[in-house]
C-alpha cells in the first residue's frame, strides 16, 4: 500500500477504484436482475425449497421483490408460514 | 474446416476494430489463413484501420445480395498474403444484411480460411445480432471502466441467451500505473465481477495510434510495442498455445516508483 492509499484508508475516503467497483456492483445488480424476471421467480422457487424443510409454506401468498434504496440493492421476501413442523430431534 | 470469432463489446470505442485487426495479423504472422469481416454496415472502419480504404470495390452488401462472388470482395493485405478483408458496406444499414445470411456467409468463409475474424459494431440491435450469427467462439473487448464493464456484462448475457459457448475476456487499454496508485480498476476486480475467462490484457500504449495512423498493426512490432506483444500473446493463445500473461508492472523506473510511494503519481 503506498502513502496515497494508505491515507485513504485513515481518512475513512475510497480510493476511485473502489468507488468504480462498488458502483459497478450495484448497477449490475440492478441490471441482471431487471433483464431477467425469471430470475427472481428462480430464487423464489429455491427458497421455498429449502425454508420448505422447516416449515409449511403457504406458495400463493409468496412474494419475493428487488428494491433499490440509495444505491443499495435489497433482496425482500415475504413468505406467508402455514405451520411450523415439529423438530425432529430436541 | 476453420472457425468464426466475433470480436464484441457492446460499448463503443473500447478497440473491437483495432483488436480485430491486430489479431487478424497475429494470425496470419502465425502461417493461418486469415478473413476478417467488418459488420459495422453504414460505419465501416476496419479497412482505414487495416490501411486498404484505397483497394474497396465490392463489399459485404454486395456480397449477400449477390452482386459478385465473395472472392471477388475479398481484399489481400498489402503485407501478408494469407490475410483478406471483406469491407462493410458504407452507404446502407445494418438491415441490409440478415443473421441467415451472415451465418451463411460465415459457413462459406469457414470451408477455405482457417479463422474468421467478425468485428461486430457497438450495440445489442440488428448489427450485433448479424455478427454473432455465424460465430463459434466470441472475444468481449472492455476496457478498465464502468460504462464499458456494465455493457460487457450485458453482452455476456446475449451471447449466453444465443447459446455461443466459448467466450473470453479482452481487457484493454489498461493502464499500470493508475491500477497501482488505486484509480484504475484491476483485472482481478473485473474479472470478478464479470465471472468470465481472460485471454488477454492490452496496455494502454500511444503505438497504437501511430500505428494506427499509418494503417499499420503493433503486433507487427511485437519487441517495440507492448500492446504489440499483447496483440501476438492472445492471437497464439487463440491458437491454442499457452502463453503466459504479460507482467505489466515491470520496467518502471526506481524514480516513477519513489514518487509513487510518495503519493505523487506517475
Amino acid at each position: 500500500m503506498n502513502l496515497k492509499a494508505l491515507l485513504a484508508a485513515l481518512t475513512g475516503r475510497q480510493s476511485s477504484k473502489e468507488v468504480a467497483k462498488e458502483r459497478l456492483r450495484l448497477v449490475l445488480v440492478h441490471d441482471r436482475a431487471s433483464v431477467a424476471p425469471e430470475f427472481l421467480d428462480k430464487i423464489k422457487e429455491e427458497m421455498i425449497a429449502v425454508i420448505s424443510k422447516y416449515m409449511e409454506i403457504d406458495e400463493s401468498n409468496t412474494v419475493v421483490n428487488m428494491h433499490h434504496t440509495d444505491g443499495t440493492a435489497v433482496l425482500e421476501a415475504n413468505l406467508a408460514v402455514k405451520s411450523i413442523k415439529r423438530p425432529a430431534h430436541s | 474446416m476453420g472457425e468464426v470469432i466475433v470480436i464484441t463489446s457492446g460499448k463503443g470505442g473500447v478497440g473491437k476494430t483495432t483488436t480485430t485487426a491486430n489479431l487478424g495479423v497475429g494470425l496470419a504472422l502465425a502461417q493461418k489463413k486469415v478473413v476478417l469481416i467488418d459488420a459495422d454496415i453504414g460505419l465501416r472502419n476496419l479497412d482505414v484501420v487495416m490501411g486498404l480504404e484505397n483497394r474497396i470495390v465490392y463489399d459485404l452488401v454486395d456480397v449477400v445480395e449477390g452482386r459478385c462472388r465473395v472472392k471477388q470482395a475479398l481484399i489481400r493485405d498489402k503485407r501478408y498474403d494469407n490475410l483478406f478483408l471483406l469491407p462493410a458496406a458504407q452507404t446502407r444499414d445494418k438491415n441490409a444484411v440478415s443473421p441467415e445470411q451472415m451465418k451463411k456467409l460465415c459457413e462459406e468463409l469457414k470451408q477455405e480460411f482457417d479463422f474468421v475474424l467478425v468485428d461486430c459494431p457497438a450495440g445489442i440491435e440488428q448489427g450485433f445480432r448479424n455478427a454473432i450469427a455465424g460465430a463459434d467462439r466470441a472475444l468481449i473487448v472492455t476496457t478498465p471502466e464502468v460504462s464499458a464493464v456494465r455493457d460487457a456484462d450485458r453482452i455476456i448475457g446475449l451471447l449466453e441467451a444465443a447459446e455461443i459457448k466459448s467466450f473470453r475476456l479482452v481487457i484493454n487499454r489498461l493502464r499500470p500505473e493508475m491500477v497501482k496508485r488505486g484509480d484504475m480498476l484491476d483485472i482481478d476486480d473485473i474479472l470478478e465481477i464479470l465471472a468470465i475467462e481472460l485471454i488477454g490484457v492490452i496496455p494502454d500504449d500511444e503505438k497504437i495510434i501511430i500505428s494506427t495512423n499509418r494503417g499499420e498493426q503493433v503486433v507487427t512490432n511485437a519487441n517495440d510495442s507492448p500492446a504489440g506483444k499483447a496483440y501476438l500473446n492472445i492471437a497464439q493463445r487463440l491458437l491454442g498455445e499457452t502463453v503466459p500473461f504479460l507482467d505489466l508492472y515491470q520496467n518502471q523506473s526506481f524514480f516513477s516508483r519513489l514518487k509513487r510511494l510518495i503519493g505523487l503519481g506517475g
